[in-house]
């Protein structure tokens, strides 16, 4: 017969790598779309780099901010990329877990805690990001579009602000019980404004004053302009790109533990 | 350590001001199959889930192998295996991948997960399904995955909620067959069920709950024993009539419930019973004699059916 200790040793001994575990079964599901992933990994960079940067640049021969405008729309590009992505695995993927598939309630009933499976949930979308933004990097390199050597950092920023994003949304997702458009209306009144306005395509203070506001609560703008500091080196004061890391920093952090409240929340009543 | 693997006392939950469970207390020994028999609604589910260690009881205790849920519910959750009333199998992943992820969680290495789920597919006879898709599979096969999932981390105890709730009466027996026989390897089972041929066939100790409270206890023949009479003669005269002609052969048997579509007299000798209804020119147009079930006992404690 197992005696108390014995199950409480065994349990936390495979409790340490129950995120892990999770993040594993995520990869392997990935396998029934990996296709998906890798196609729209090349096809959206290549579809953006040429329409813009081949198209939109030539109409703007003198570039913007010193630079060609492919140079300056790259890294934005690169961001808003992944953001999107960011924002998508924070919606449908979290409800579902939840409402449908029901696969978080599968897993909860291991010895995997709610916050591993946050935990598993996250990594395995950072290892996701790594991949198609490390892609998209090489694609605006092949393009001539990244002149500086710490281009590459422009891959962990991206993470750090589709996290910016994500991880609200998911607290957001998870306690959501019916689905009754929320998503759409998300898509069209915070992904779609904060693509527009958030000096993607041309300088944030070419928006009027009283939208410019959108631009400093966005993600993408601050992950966008870090983007450009380590890619073609735009010059911002060192308190200000510092200001952009934490801004990013604490939408990801606050953004996480809400997620996790709301998984404990969902996962134990 | 106690002779019991689950120990309830006046275990209660509530949702803002609806008490799902209201202040029910049993226990449950090791290598015992323990029946939760109710309506829908009636707070199993609920149950299962405090015992399960997933839903933090509101109050009362709650111990699971020696363990308090809210303190160690990851290590009780180790030695569980639970088949969920609804199947939520991963149908991004084939039928064996879903054994060997879920291997993963408990700690089992590849190698590990991988024999187990060999053996456990065979067991639900699956082995010739292990590569397909989940989609597919009929609801018994995905049932029988789920119960297959359930005992990747060959568990102590196995809870299962509603277990064959929409299967056809071919794939409930195998299903039955397959949980008869971790029962005789002594693995203790907890289900809930709203079916009474199933809580017979599967529980040695039944508990009957309705509206959050438990309303009896005991072995199935226990409960018939006390609750109802050796035979019931169920007899109908048209759903206009049964009422009225209810009234005139109150007498006869021990105990009448006139249901809106037939009259069910409780007796010790239905046929007798028919045949004194009979001679006094009461002819039913259809009448039935049967044993009495865990349905005439639910009926007798709440005054309802069980599947309504």
């Amino acid at each position: 017969m197992t005696d108390v200790a014995q199950i409480r040793r065994d349990a936390a001994q495979t409790r340490r790598w129950g995120w892990w575990y999770v993040t594993e079964l995520r990869l392997r599901e990935m396998k029934a779309y990996i296709s998906y992933v890798v196609t729209s990994s090349f096809g959206n960079p290549l579809m953006y780099l040429l329409g813009l940067g081949v198209g939109l640049a030539n109409l703007i021969p003198d570039g913007i901010d010193g630079v060609p405008f492919l140079v300056f729309v790259g890294p934005a590009l690169l961001m808003s990329t992944i953001l999107t992505i960011g924002a998508e695995e924070g919606m449908y993927p979290v409800l579902g877990g939840f409402k449908w598939h029901k696969i978080f309630f599968a897993i909860h009933a291991t010895t995997v805690t709610p916050g591993q499976i946050v935990g598993g949930f996250l990594v395995h979308l950072a290892i996701r990001f790594t991949f198609t933004a490390g892609v998209f990097y090489l694609m605006l390199v092949a393009f001539g579009a990244v002149p500086l050597g710490t281009g590459w950092l422009m891959i962990p920023i991206s993470i750090l602000g589709a996290f910016a994003i994500l991880t609200p949304l998911a607290a957001y997702s998870a306690g959501i019980e019916d689905d009754r458009g929320q998503f759409a209306l998300i898509q069209r009144l915070i992904v779609m404004p904060m693509f527009l306005f958030s000096g993607t395509f041309f300088p944030l203070s070419q928006v009027p004053d009283w939208l410019e506001w959108i631009g400093w609560v966005s993600p993408l703008w601050h992950a966008s302009q870090l983007g450009r500091t380590v890619s073609y080196g735009l010059v911002e004061p060192l308190w200000l790109t510092l200001l952009r890391v934490a801004i990013l920093a604490a939408y990801g952090v606050i953004g996480a533990i809400l997620m996790r409240r709301a998984f404990v929340r969902r996962l134990t009543r | 350590m106690s002779h019991s693997v689950i120990r309830a006392v006046n275990l209660t939950k509530k949702y803002d001001d609806f008490v799902a469970v209201d202040g029910i207390s049993f226990e449950v020994a090791r290598g015992e199959s323990f029946g939760l028999l109710g309506p829908n609604g009636a707070g199993k589910s609920t149950t299962m889930k405090m015992i399960a260690s997933v839903s933090t009881r509101t109050s009362g205790e709650l111990t699971v192998l020696d363990l308090d849920p809210n303190v160690d519910g990851p290590a009780i959750r180790s030695q569980l295996g639970v088949v969920p009333q609804e199947d939520n199998l991963d149908g991004e992943l084939r039928v064996r991948e879903n054994l060997l992820t879920y291997g993963r969680f408990f700690g089992l290495s590849r190698a590990e997960a991988g024999k187990r789920a060999d053996e456990l597919l065979e067991f639900a006879q699956l082995s010739d399904r292990a590569n397909s898709k989940v989609e597919p599979l009929s609801g018994g096969m995905k049932r029988r995955l789920t119960i297959a999932r359930s005992l990747m981390n060959d568990p102590q105890m196995l809870l299962l909620d509603e277990p064959t709730t929409g299967l056809d009466p071919q794939a409930r027996h195998i299903l039955w067959d397959r949980l008869f026989r971790l029962k005789e390897q002594g693995t203790t089972l907890v289900l809930t069920t709203h079916y009474m041929d199933e809580a017979e066939q599967l529980s040695d100790r039944i508990v009957v709950v309705d509206k959050g409270q438990i309303m009896a206890e005991g072995s199935p023949a226990e409960l018939i024993r006390t609750y109802s009479t050796r035979e019931v003669l169920e007899v109908r005269y048209g759903s206009d009539k049964n009422v009225s002609v209810a009234a005139l052969i109150a007498d006869v048997g021990e105990r009448q419930e006139v249901l809106p579509d037939r009259i069910l007299i409780y007796s010790d000798n239905g046929e007798q019973d028919l045949a004194e209804i009979t001679r006094r020119g009461h002819h039913p147009t259809t009448s039935l004699v049967r044993r009495s079930s865990l349905e005439d006992v639910f009926l007798r404690l709440t005054g309802r059916s069980l599947v309504e």
